[in-house]
């Protein structure tokens, strides 16, 4: 049900091409084609569009850019750092390289506008000029001058030309203190799980049916629609594992239309992904090649985040134990953990106590050297004398970013430090020494027994350790 | 034959009746100028004495040789540019003024360094030539040459020049003011006629300027803040619509005036646009407006109608962040309903994302179905999807010394936003909606 666009100033023909390659965006790009009027009238000096990632802001435009071949130039704020890149790329795209190369060599603003009204005078505008500057949430970075002067450029170039800024985030926070020349805002909304729909379904597999593609699409936004709904992120999703859906066809173990089995098939596969892929733990070379390998020869995936786990020796272990201790553990507690005869903490409103104090949703508290050798010496069961050898695995530490200095590096007498490492990790290494941290730790102490550890995992404050592929 | 041909359509052109396309073509260009291209009224609209006051003024400088300075203050888009604009077309059709005045034009947000303006100055009165490569020793010096090198061959006095100063602010940002302090003190002494004039939005500009500079200003402002009546806002809304005599096509032209006033009576498009009156009076919102109106006219529909209004005056209140919040997904959504119930627990206190985490977990735990049963990674992208949407943001800290999951942020929307974008979020699961509204979350 697609309306056919239709404006006076441009080619039937064009308008066609631009329809057919904007599914779903009908709406948006018939606004901006009456915004734009017929090419030799004028348009508002700014436009504002924004819209979530892959809404299809820099695709419409550049297809209505490239098919009606209008004068432009398409600025990614990304690539232009400076301002020189920024003008010549303009004056290039718009009037070619003797203009771009008449800038100076640290052009400035004024510079800019001066070429650009030179340049003019020799080719006057018959046409209005589009500057399309993507990711424009950069220019906020840029010069202080750079985006009010840019949203006014029709009036300082004297020229028929429109600016347009292409953004994730709203105009609120764009604005500069003593305001600007306001552009007009659009909206480019969100596609729908319909349009999602259409428009994956469309790249389908020559040698397979549109229905079947359609379905395969269908049970890929069941998985992933509540988390993601990037277009280019699905797509990606979508064209990795298309051939492991296929799989079962291929064998011959099913049929096209036994949607129930492919579902069961593709669905552990699909929720996988969803911790590898789709959070760039693996790469998509090494999914696809695991897509490849038997189930059996498989095993376990090795994703980034396992390399984090660096096999250390005996007393950085411990010195770690002792640093995350010494984080999540207020000082006054010290006492009743490490110490023979230690007296009762007093623990009034146990059961009301305030969950937001726990110090693991605030986070880790830095401590000074002395208490993290306090608690070293009392946590490691061996003697160990005071060497070089235990203060340059501190060192270490540091530099594995397992620890963090959060005093001066001038401060050599009283360095702070706290500990950068999650649960899981500690609870890991703990247990290759035989070390039962969870016990030592002021969150999840219970003055009645220590066997209720099992509650605290039920009410989901501490995770089961999982296999860590370690030793 | 022939001959008789071309009287009859001399005739014919005086009752001149356009193909409808072309009347729309011609309409569309004309207020596009009008709209988007700043085109100059006839005459001033509502800044009649503002309009002569300054008429006088740089008549005196342009004719009488006189110098002069003097500061145009309004806020954005109340119509300073076009004013002096109109001041200077009814300047020039002076034959004197038109034969003997210069004008250099600067703007505070091209040229931000008083190198550069002087090198503007000295390239708009097309002294560089003169110049050449000599080195003068200060600002004042080089001033002075360029004012020396006006003076025509035998008369004593050199020509009058317009200095237009563009956001006449960021000007005594520079260093020393010494650009504006140089210009004004010209206009002070009697070395050659100057008219300094600058433009503003800004109030409290004088307090910008250091002293020696403003001793040298005459502290003349003339203000432009506006004083229109809704009255006068509908009056204005229907000039900026209405075509002018000289239109081609006469009865069209007629026709679409007629149309415009049956606009500006009806009464759903006065309440968009006493709503628009209640929030700026301003001319560019105003613009912004009618050219939304403007771009729904064609050949199929070649007049405004309410309904055109009124879906203008949406776009333009519509809420932004609501609209972003509409395309988040399951996940985010629910990640913003827990910092909503925790900005209410404890009053609007900074969060991480552990904390975020434990308060979606309670939601999970009284639902029976683990749905939304995420790994804890896959809830560190929604969060920081929701940061580069800038929708939170970090409290200021070192953010390079603490863990992200732990660093603070604030949340940028409010509860009546976050309600509002609830209810119109596409299939959005009922449990969900529910835990939103309870109160205790």
């Amino acid at each position: 049900m697609t309306s056919v666009l239709q404006h006076p100033g441009y080619d039937e023909e064009k308008l066609r091409r631009v329809t057919e390659q904007t599914p779903c965006r009908e709406a948006q790009t018939g606004l901006l084609l009456s915004l734009m009027g017929q090419p030799q009238q004028y348009s508002y000096p700014s436009i504002f569009v924004y819209g979530h990632r892959a809404s299809g802001k820099s695709h419409v435009m550049q297809v209505l850019l490239k098919e009606l071949e209008l004068p432009h130039a398409t600025i990614s704020c990304v690539e232009c750092v400076s301002n020189a890149l920024l003008f010549e790329k303009m004056l290039l795209s718009l009037f070619g390289c003797e203009a771009a190369s008449l800038l100076p060599r640290t052009p400035s603003l004024s510079d800019f506008v001066r070429v650009y009204r030179h340049q003019c005078v020799d080719s006057p505008a018959t046409q209005t000029r589009y500057i399309v500057m993507e990711k424009a949430e950069l220019l906020r970075d840029a010069d202080v001058n750079l985006l009010p002067a840019l949203l006014r450029l029709q009036e300082l170039v004297d020229d028929n030309l429109t600016v347009i800024l292409l953004s994730e985030i709203t105009w609120d926070k764009f604005r500069p203190n003593t305001g600007c020349y306001e552009p007009l805002v659009l909206h480019f909304p969100d596609y729908s799980k319909g349009d999602l729909q259409q428009i994956l379904s469309r790249d389908s597999h020559p040698s397979y049916s549109a229905d079947f593609y359609s379905s395969y699409i269908n049970i890929l936004l069941g998985v992933f629609y509540s988390v993601c709904r990037d277009l280019r992120e699905l797509h990606h999703l979508a064209a990795l594992n298309f051939s492991k859906f296929c799989e079962p066809l291929a064998e011959g173990k099913v049929k096209e239309s036994d949607t129930h089995k492919l579902w069961r098939n593709i669905e552990p596969h699909l929720k996988k992904a969803m911790q590898t892929v789709y959070l760039r733990e693996v790469s998509s070379l090494q999914w696809e090649q695991m897509q490849q390998m038997e189930e059996k020869e498989a095993g376990a995936l090795k994703g980034l985040s396992a390399h984090t786990h660096v096999e250390l020796p005996y007393y950085s272990k411990f010195l770690l134990i002792a640093a995350y201790l010494a984080s999540y553990n207020p000082a006054r507690t010290d006492k009743r953990f490490f110490l023979k005869h230690h007296g009762k903490i007093k623990k009034t409103n146990f059961l009301k106590k305030n969950e937001k104090t726990s110090n693991h949703l605030l986070g880790p508290k830095p401590f000074p050297l002395d208490r993290l050798l306090a608690v070293f010496y009392s946590v490691v069961d061996s003697r160990v004398a005071p060497s070089a050898s235990i203060f340059s695995q501190i060192s270490s530490l540091v530099t594995l970013q397992l620890l963090t200095q959060v005093s001066h590096d001038d401060q050599l007498d009283a360095p702070k430090y706290k500990c950068a490492v999650s649960l899981d990790f500690i609870s890991a290494i703990s247990r290759t020494v035989n070390f039962d941290i969870v016990k030592y730790l002021y969150d999840f102490l219970d003055p009645d027994t220590a066997a209720s550890q099992e509650e605290w995992v039920n009410r989901g404050y501490v995770s089961r350790v999982r296999d860590h592929p370690s030793r | 034959m022939r001959k008789n041909r071309s009287i009859m359509s001399k005739r014919k052109a005086k009752y001149a009746h356009l193909p409808i396309g072309e009347s729309i073509t011609q309409v569309q260009s004309m207020l596009r100028e009008r709209l988007c291209n700043q085109r100059l009224p006839d005459k001033p609209e509502g800044t009649e004495a503002q309009h002569k006051h300054l008429l006088e003024l740089l008549r005196r400088t342009a004719i009488h040789g006189e110098s002069n300075s003097v500061l145009i203050v309004g806020p954005r888009g109340a119509g300073k540019t076009m004013l002096l604009k109109c001041v200077l077309r009814d300047l020039l059709e002076d034959k004197e003024a038109q034969k003997s005045l210069l004008q250099v034009h600067l703007n505070g947000l091209l040229q931000t360094d008083d190198r550069i303006a002087l090198k503007e100055i000295t390239r708009q009165l097309h002294l560089e030539n003169v110049v050449g490569d000599k080195v003068f020793g200060s600002f004042a010096e080089n001033l002075a040459f360029l004012l020396e090198a006006l003076k025509k061959g035998d008369r004593s006095s050199s020509r009058p020049v317009l200095f237009i100063l563009d956001e006449f602010d960021l000007f005594a940002h520079h260093k020393n003011q010494t650009l504006l302090y140089n210009l004004l003190d010209v206009s002070q002494s009697a070395q050659a006629p100057i008219a300094v004039v600058g433009i503003t939005c800004r109030l409290d500009v004088l307090e910008l300027l250091e002293k020696r500079v403003k001793s040298r200003f005459s502290h003349r402002q003339i203000h432009l803040l506006s004083s229109l009546t809704f009255t006068q806002y509908l009056q204005r809304v229907q000039s900026q619509l209405s075509l002018p005599q000289d239109f081609p096509d006469v009865k069209f032209a007629q026709d679409w005036n007629d149309s415009i006033k049956t606009l500006c009576e009806d009464k759903s498009a006065e309440e968009a646009l006493r709503r628009h009156f209640n929030s700026s009076k301003d001319f560019r919102s105003l613009h912004i407006l009618l050219m939304l109106c403007l771009s729904r006219v064609t050949v199929a529909k070649p007049v405004i109608k309410p309904a055109d209004l009124l879906e203008a005056s949406r776009l333009c209140f519509v809420d932004a962040k609501a609209n972003m919040l509409h395309g988040l997904s399951i996940l985010e959504l629910c990640l913003i309903i827990a910092m909503k119930h925790l900005n209410d627990v404890y009053e609007g206190e900074p969060f991480n994302l552990q904390m975020v985490h434990n308060e979606f977990k309670k939601f999970l735990q009284r639902k029976s179905n683990s749905m939304y049963n995420f790994e804890q990674p896959v809830i560190m992208k929604a969060f920081e999807h929701l940061q580069q949407l800038e929708l939170i943001r970090p409290v200021d800290g070192s953010a390079a010394k603490t863990q992200k999951e732990y660093q603070l942020m604030r949340l940028m929307l409010d509860h009546s936003q976050i309600m509002e974008a609830l209810q119109k979020y596409p299939l959005c699961p009922t449990d969900v909606k529910q835990w939103a509204m309870s109160a205790f979350g």
